[in-house]
């Protein structure tokens, strides 16, 4: 058949139109609530579209030449899968809990929302992206190439210009057509997950197709192409010795894989971003790696029946092509130049809408958003712009390719073009998988394992890409940069005989790791860091998320910029949600709430990413975020924990205190109580004194009638006294305990105190005479004018004249009364020349029942031992103050004071 | 607490990981059989059966699950 080219483009043609239909379908259904995609198998092939021409075409291709070297890029997934419902079920659980959009939001969230993360990330995914990418270009120029050789010459005049940049402008006009139909970043792009879906089925099955037919009908069976193999004498392409890789290389391109299986960004955005159930993870863990194992099961066949057929390794690449083309096989030619073109516009496809993303999300619009002079932030509809970056970005991504094919790619094989892309996003690992597992991973540790891994890519792999394509000059590889062999960038430090990939892995990897742990241990990460670390690490409790937003901003507000960013349909399904939710409509005037705002900021960030969405926020809501101070207190366990342990120790303190001032006033009761008790004793035992005394002198009057008359007065007089003493002294606890319980009815006045002392005298003129004391009287001309009761005070004068008679010798007595004014008080002194009162008892001798010792065994006290106590009580009542000291007489000098009344004519009246 | 079944998932994991790499791929690279290299048949056989065990592992009913 002539013409299979053409054909062959215009079935290509068709059916990307109907991968176009067929994702509109998709989103229509999704729209109305019908997902086709929502089950574990849809899921599962779109995840196949880790199976790109590189698997389609490259494998065969590295097949041929290294044997069994193809399957590392599938064992390390097929490991990977069966931990997807370990790490990888927590970074979905992350990604939907915080409406994650790409790796590189995902990165830039986990680091406390930096823009620097996102946009690092961002730049390594789109270098990573280009070799990628120009593989795929390569892969299906090489297919038309080949199918136009086939027709010959003419029809390859025919279609004139260079194939490459050709497939490159169709690739990227259908992927912007494709891929930026709307802006919604924000929703899952179900359309697209279908036609990949669909492009993974056409490629299996096509792939398969080529395999049977070259295995059944060309070799007659796998047992008849393996005799043919030995016949060909190829059997030992089948030994590990072929693969020209070291053991280490074999594990480390496993491990390679198994990142990058994740990593990518078209594999994150399957993965992750579209996922729409995380339950889907479970059956995908086998049937994902189940397609791997059927997809690769006839690419040893196929490489060897290429091999037998005369073809050369360099031709393995395409032998999927050419098996079918030489035996005159158009259709299946056909047929498979289909599949390895649906296997390429899948990558494709979501590569770019990946990256562009990322592009736009986080790279671009934070840039604009922070050029003020743009004034973007007052814009009123970004959508637009938005979609132009994403545009931008696609069309960045595929030229790039297309330039990367020009210069590098056309002296490569496909399988060591893709391999430099792994390597590239293997630098996401570190931060990734530490950032998901240790809290301690900050943002200065990501950016500087990131940034020296990149590097260390680039220099190591990307740069002796160059010098095999001949751009740079071989010395560079053999000897070192300016012949510095420990530089050498395939041996790194003299670390030779590994494979380039591995080497690469190794270094980057390493450095990448150490440096994002070392530098996170050395350096301070800020506030929102830590949280967001405690939001990522410990996903499960921290699902309710808390209110990161404090402060004001207005219902009107948030609205402006949702329509700005969304477009008016989405920003008024958002507030008639929050409409609903609140149950009555709102006011653009009214105070939006933290769950609005926050609302608001996921809804922004599935538009244009986490860093973007807290700057447009920040900018709107007044106030600015939660305060370090708040925010520590809320989400700091430990700062909780010593919070709660600091107002334990308070509280026991506080319980210390009080017992100590229970202890103490215990003591004090105790102390009363044994007051009370010494008290009771004292008063029985002064009581019972006189008591057995009269009861004696009564018993003996009683008993003896005849006694005489002058014994009979003696005795009679004694009781007399006795009971006159124990009338005093009940009159004297009466007293007192009335004083002391407040119970004591005072009758207050206006008096003249030199009157009453004048009186209390007089009263005590018999006793004076009696002892013949010489009594010296001194008082002022003027009257003493004092507000108290008269009885009480003459009372207080009274006993202290009786207690200084009680004590002066006798003969030879002298008592002085002495009143006399200072300043706004009256003194009263009374002297004796006693014996005194010793220093340390000056205090006691107004206690209850104090009498001086001694004075117990020399002679009989005749006072009753309250009326000093008495005397205190009853001063210290009118506000005046007792005490006792030296008199100049030679004995003691009890003096009292009594404050000056204020109105001294009412007492001149009374007087 | 590790979910057992993801337990018995990362065993087999780990399972997979030696039997397709050194130094048990060295051992079996020695195999011949009438001359031919028996890796690729290992390689494959090992691969399809660590798939077959987690879609096992995977689907089985546990005890008590409905």
């Amino acid at each position: 058949m002539s013409g299979v080219a053409l054909v062959a483009i215009l079935i290509s043609l068709l059916y990307l139109a109907l991968l176009f239909a067929l994702a509109s379908w998709g989103d229509r259904r999704a729209e109305r609530g019908r997902s086709v995609i929502a089950n574990p198998y849809v899921y599962t092939l779109s995840l196949a579209v880790y199976c790109t021409a590189w698997t389609y075409f490259g494998s065969v291709g590295v097949a041929a030449g290294q044997g069994v070297g193809f399957l590392p890029v599938y064992l390390g997934p097929t490991l990977l899968a069966l931990l997807f419902m370990g790490p990888v079920r927590k970074i979905l659980l992350i990604a939907k809990a915080y409406g994650i959009t790409s790796i590189a939001d995902f990165a830039s969230a986990r680091y406390g929302k930096s823009g620097l993360v996102a946009g690092l990330v961002t730049i390594v995914a789109l270098v990573g992206s280009i070799p990628y990418i120009s593989l795929q270009l390569k892969a299906v120029a090489t297919g038309i190439e080949l199918l136009l050789a086939h027709d010959g010459a003419s029809a390859r005049a025919a279609l004139g210009a260079d194939t490459a940049i050709l497939v490159a402008l169709v690739l990227a006009a259908f992927s912007i057509l494709f891929g930026t139909r709307h802006i919604d970043a924000t929703e899952h792009h179900q359309g697209m997950v279908l036609a990949i879906a669909f492009e993974s089925i056409v490629k299996l099955v096509c792939f398969l197709a080529v395999g049977l037919f070259v295995t059944w009908t060309l070799f007659g069976g796998p047992a008849a192409l393996l005799a043919r193999t030995i016949e060909a004498g190829l059997v030992e392409r089948l030994s590990f010795a072929t693969t020209r890789l070291s053991y280490a290389d074999w594990l480390l391109l496993t491990f390679l894989s198994a990142c990058a299986v994740l990593l990518l960004p078209r594999q994150f955005q399957v993965v992750v971003i579209e996922n729409l159930d995380i339950g889907h993870l479970r059956r995908a863990s086998w049937l994902f790696p189940l397609y791997l194992f059927v997809i690769n099961l006839f690419v040893l066949p196929i490489a060897l029946a290429g091999l037998i057929s005369g073809f050369s390794v360099a031709e393995a690449d395409s032998f999927v092509l050419r098996l079918p083309l030489v035996h005159g096989q158009d259709w299946l030619a056909i047929l498979a130049f289909l599949g390895g073109l649906s296997a390429a516009t899948a990558m494709v496809i979501v590569e770019t809408v990946a990256v562009s993303t990322m592009i736009s999300n986080d790279l671009v619009m934070p840039l604009l958003l922070r050029v003020r002079a743009l004034g973007l932030a007052q814009r009123p509809d970004l959508t637009g712009l938005i979609l132009g970056v994403r545009r931008a970005g696609i069309l960045l991504a595929i030229v790039g390719g297309y330039l990367f094919f020009h210069t590098v790619g056309e002296a490569m094989g496909l399988v060591s073009i893709g391999y430099i892309a792994f390597a590239g996003v293997a630098q996401f690992a570190p931060l990734l998988f530490l950032g998901i597992s240790w809290k301690g991973a900050n943002r200065n540790g990501a950016v500087a394992g990131l940034s020296a891994g990149f590097a260390i890519w680039l220099y190591t792999l990307v740069l002796p890409s160059f010098v095999t394509a001949g751009v740079l000059p071989e010395s560079l590889v053999r000897e070192g940069p300016f012949g510095l062999d420990f530089l050498r960038p395939t041996a790194l430090f003299g670390l030779a005989g590994l494979n380039p990939v591995a080497h690469c892995t190794l270094w980057s990897l390493a450095i990448n790791t150490l440096l994002l742990v070392l530098v996170s241990l050395l350096t301070r990460a800020s506030d929102l860091e830590r949280l967001q670390a405690i939001l990522f690490v410990d996903v499960e409790q921290s699902r309710r998320t808390p209110r990161l937003w404090r402060g004001e901003a207005q219902v009107g507000a948030l609205e402006q910029l949702l329509v700005r960013f969304l477009g008016r349909p989405a920003a008024d399904a958002i507030l008639r949600a929050e409409a609903a939710r609140r149950g009555r409509p709102l006011a653009p005037e009214e105070p939006a709430d933290a769950a609005l705002v926050e609302r608001a900021e996921r809804q922004l960030a599935r538009a244009i990413g986490a860093a973007s969405a807290r700057a447009v926020v920040a900018s709107t809501v007044r106030g600015e975020t939660i305060g370090p101070d708040a925010l520590m207190e809320i989400l700091d366990e430990t700062q909780k924990v010593l919070e709660y342990s600091r107002r334990l120790e308070q509280k026991s303190m506080e319980l210390e205190a009080a017992t100590a001032e229970l202890r103490k006033a215990n003591e004090r009761l105790q102390e009363l109580d044994r007051l009370k008790d010494d008290f009771l004793a004292t008063v029985s035992h002064e009581l019972r004194t006189p008591l057995t005394s009269i009861r004696s002198f009564s018993e003996i009057l009683l008993d003896n009638p005849d006694l005489g008359p002058d014994e009979r007065a003696h005795f009679l007089a004694i009781i007399t006294s006795e009971s006159e003493r124990l009338t005093r002294l009940i009159n004297d606890v009466l007293d007192l305990s009335k004083i002391e319980s407040g119970r004591m009815d005072w009758q207050i006045g206006p008096a003249d105190l030199a009157g009453l002392v004048r009186e209390a005298v007089r009263a005590a003129q018999g006793l004076v005479a009696e002892k013949g004391i010489a009594l010296e009287l001194v008082l002022p001309d003027q009257p003493a004018p004092i507000t108290c009761d008269r009885d009480r005070i003459v009372q207080v004068v009274l006993n202290l004249l009786s207690n200084a008679c009680k004590f002066v010798p006798q003969p030879g007595g002298r008592v002085r009364v002495e009143l006399q004014r200072k300043g706004s008080l009256f003194e009263v002194r009374v002297e004796d020349n006693g014996p005194g009162v010793p220093a340390a008892a000056r205090e006691t001798v107004f206690e209850k029942f104090h009498q001086l010792s001694g004075d117990l065994n020399t002679q009989k006290p005749t006072g009753t031992g309250l009326g000093l106590t008495i005397s205190k009580q009853i001063v210290e009542r009118f506000g005046g103050r007792i005490w006792v000291e030296d008199s100049s007489l030679g004995g003691a000098a009890l003096c009292f004071t009594l404050p000056v009344a204020e109105s001294p004519a009412a007492v001149l009246a009374a007087a | 607490m590790l979910d057992p079944r993801l337990a018995r998932l990362a065993a087999l994991a780990l399972a997979g990981l030696v039997l397709l790499s050194f130094p048990v791929l060295a051992l079996v690279d020695r195999w011949r059989v009438g001359g031919v290299p028996l890796l690729p048949f290992y390689l494959f056989l090992v691969w399809g059966s660590v798939i077959g065990l987690a879609a096992w592992l995977i689907e089985r009913r546990e005890r008590g699950e409905r």
